[in-house]
């Protein structure tokens, strides 16, 4: 089996290797455009809180937690508000505006977007799975199911209502993150790091693809959500499971990118998906493309890359 | 379920067994980080008392969690940088605001811009006055050591109150050492005490003989249905009860039945009754 195994390994490395040598030249800036277009924004959300401690300029004060933007525009996470609901609290009307704001965002453009484009825990748990693949570490480890964030997202919300306070704030590393380079409450950093340890060494893309309840809460919010990665151009596709591969939620391309033959829509509509374009940045047949949800149009295959690709196995 | 892999009576299907142990775990496990977070939350509920939250918070320590988001704008808007937000592994609950009066007292600005700029109303709107807060009690928790109490005149904790000879009034008394000078006693009236610290603060001694406390711990609370004989007597212009003017005295001992002041204690003979002697 294993000689097999390796046999065929050479194989696809062999056909792969000839595939790429077929194909038009793609730089850095095209493999990974929207990774760094991501970390920008991560780095922007940031800077608009520290320019005002750092460079006198005050552009958003608070936290990710609740915000006042220019003294104008409040944001607050729907998610802390829900909880403060359920803990029996009736929050006033300049919460419940930025909440409404900020669910109107994310539920229109894309839930989860706010995890690949906001959320400072992605680079984190992206720099854990890079690092695990670096130190080789193949194991997938403890892999709950994806529904479990739904879990954890009931259990805070139960946990707030019996406790009668805000409960994930106590642990939730988004907003520790925060005030830790805000406000320099550093000590809230080792629930950073405890998720950082986990996805490292514990389980693979564990904490931000399997328990995170705010996710899970920005998922179900975007379900219907406008802004999605298509793959538009699914005729290519060449199998080299590249996209499987970067994917932090790699169980949503299949029903897209193998869809075809069943009549399946080439838009990724699975509201697990997070936007982050990773798949658009590694394909290099160019299958993927942002679009918006109705957009089911395909392009065809180039007629090189089709032939080379027949007789390929998945 | 579909009739296919309907199992026979009184069995379970292997497919259906094996997702029903899966959601079982999942629930079990997620239940079980439900409890070990509740837990702790329980636990931090406790704050430590020098910690004061800023003024207007709402309820006692429960209600306000329930409202603070945590984000910090009233750490921002406070100028005067005595607000704190706590961090974790802090007595007080992470990325809630605080100050400790000792290091960095309430300057009770007038437009109050930590309320102002909180968003949920866990610190209330309704508060427009600072001189209505109620951030904590001043108490003077050190007699012994008080230097207005040794017979000296210190009065630093009056003089800086904000709400002088209102929260703090200085009492005159005999000073029974010399028996010549007065005691200027620092009398905290918690009607008028906005709990801002800066008693505390300014008190020149090493450790603050005043201090300001949670409402909670700073004072006492009679039952709902006390009532001081004396007031209801003002009140209704007579006895409540028809018939009972007069209690008969119950005193240990002999009492001496005190004449001419009318709100003097009676007057105990110590010597006429056992009890701990030191």
């Amino acid at each position: 089996m294993t000689a097999l195994d390796a046999s065929s390994r050479r194989n696809r490395a062999t056909r792969l290797a000839e595939r790429d040598a077929k194909k038009p030249f793609r730089g850095f800036w095209d493999r990974h455009r929207f990774l760094i277009l991501r970390r920008l924004v991560q780095t922007g959300v940031f800077a608009l809180f520290l320019s005002g401690p750092l460079i006198g300029v005050k552009i958003a004060e608070g936290t990710i937690a609740s915000s006042m933007t220019f003294g104008v525009l409040p944001l607050t996470d729907p998610l802390i508000l829900l909880q403060s609901f359920a803990a029996g609290h009736r929050p006033e009307g300049l919460a419940i505006l930025g909440g409404l704001i900020v669910a109107a965002f994310y539920g229109l453009v894309s839930g989860r977007a706010y995890c690949a484009w906001v959320c400072p825990i992605d680079p984190v748990t992206d720099l854990a799975h890079w690092t695990r693949e670096k130190l080789g570490l193949k194991a997938k480890g403890f892999q709950p199911r994806p529904q479990t964030r739904l879990y954890v997202l009931v259990m805070i919300l139960v946990v707030s209502f019996a406790t009668g306070t805000i409960a994930w704030e106590l642990v939730n590393p988004i907003t520790h993150a925060f005030r830790a380079v805000v406000f320099g409450a550093t000590s809230g950093l080792v629930f950073v790091a405890a998720v950082f340890l986990f996805d490292l060494f514990v389980a693979r893309r564990g904490w931000c693809s399997h328990l995170c309840p705010v996710g899970a809460f920005y998922g179900l919010l975007g379900s219907r959500a406008y802004l999605r990665v298509s793959a538009a151009g699914r005729a290519g596709c060449d199998h080299c499971m590249d996209c499987y591969a970067v994917c932090p939620e790699p169980q949503v391309i299949s029903p897209a990118l193998e869809g075809a033959a069943k009549g399946l829509s080439p838009v990724i509509l699975d509201r697990d998906c997070t936007t982050c374009g990773r798949c658009i940045d590694v394909c290099s047949t160019s299958v993927f493309r942002f679009t918006h949800r109705l957009d089911t149009s395909e392009t065809p295959a180039p007629a090189a890359t089709r032939s080379n690709s027949t007789g390929d196995t998945p | 379920m579909s009739p296919k892999t309907t199992p026979p009576e009184g069995l379970v299907s292997p497919e259906r067994r094996k997702a029903l142990e899966t959601a079982a775990r999942t629930v079990v496990g997620v239940g079980v980080a439900g409890v070990l977070v509740g837990a702790h939350q329980r636990s931090a509920e406790a704050m430590p008392a020098e910690a004061i939250r800023p003024p207007g918070a709402i309820g006692d320590e429960r209600r306000f969690l329930s409202a603070c988001v945590r984000c910090g704008l009233c750490v921002s808007a406070c100028p005067w940088h005595t607000l704190k937000l706590a961090d974790a592994g802090e007595t007080v609950v992470a990325g809630t605001p605080y100050f400790v009066a000792r290091k960095v007292p309430c300057e009770m600005c007038d437009d109050i811009p930590c309320v102002k700029a909180c968003p949920t109303g866990a610190l209330d709107h309704s508060l427009v006055d600072i001189g209505k807060a109620k951030m904590g009690t001043a108490v003077l928790v050190d007699e012994e050591h008080c230097l207005n109490f040794l017979g000296l005149r210190c009065d630093v904790c009056y003089r800086d109150c904000p709400v002088i000879d209102k929260a703090i009034t200085l009492e005159l008394e005999s000073n029974p050492r010399t028996r010549k000078h007065a005691i200027f006693r620092p009398t905290v009236h918690s009607e008028f005490c906005t709990g801002c610290g800066k008693c505390e603060k300014s008190c020149v001694l090493e450790e603050a003989a005043i201090k300001v406390l949670p409402v909670r711990l700073a004072r006492g609370a009679p039952g709902a249905h006390y009532r001081l004989g004396w007031e209801e007597y003002r009140k209704h212009q007579g006895p409540l009860v028809e018939g009972i003017e007069d209690l008969p005295d119950r005193a240990p001992g002999d009492v001496t039945p005190p004449s001419g002041v009318p709100d003097a204690p009676p007057i105990i003979d110590p010597t006429k009754k056992g009890g701990w002697k030191p």
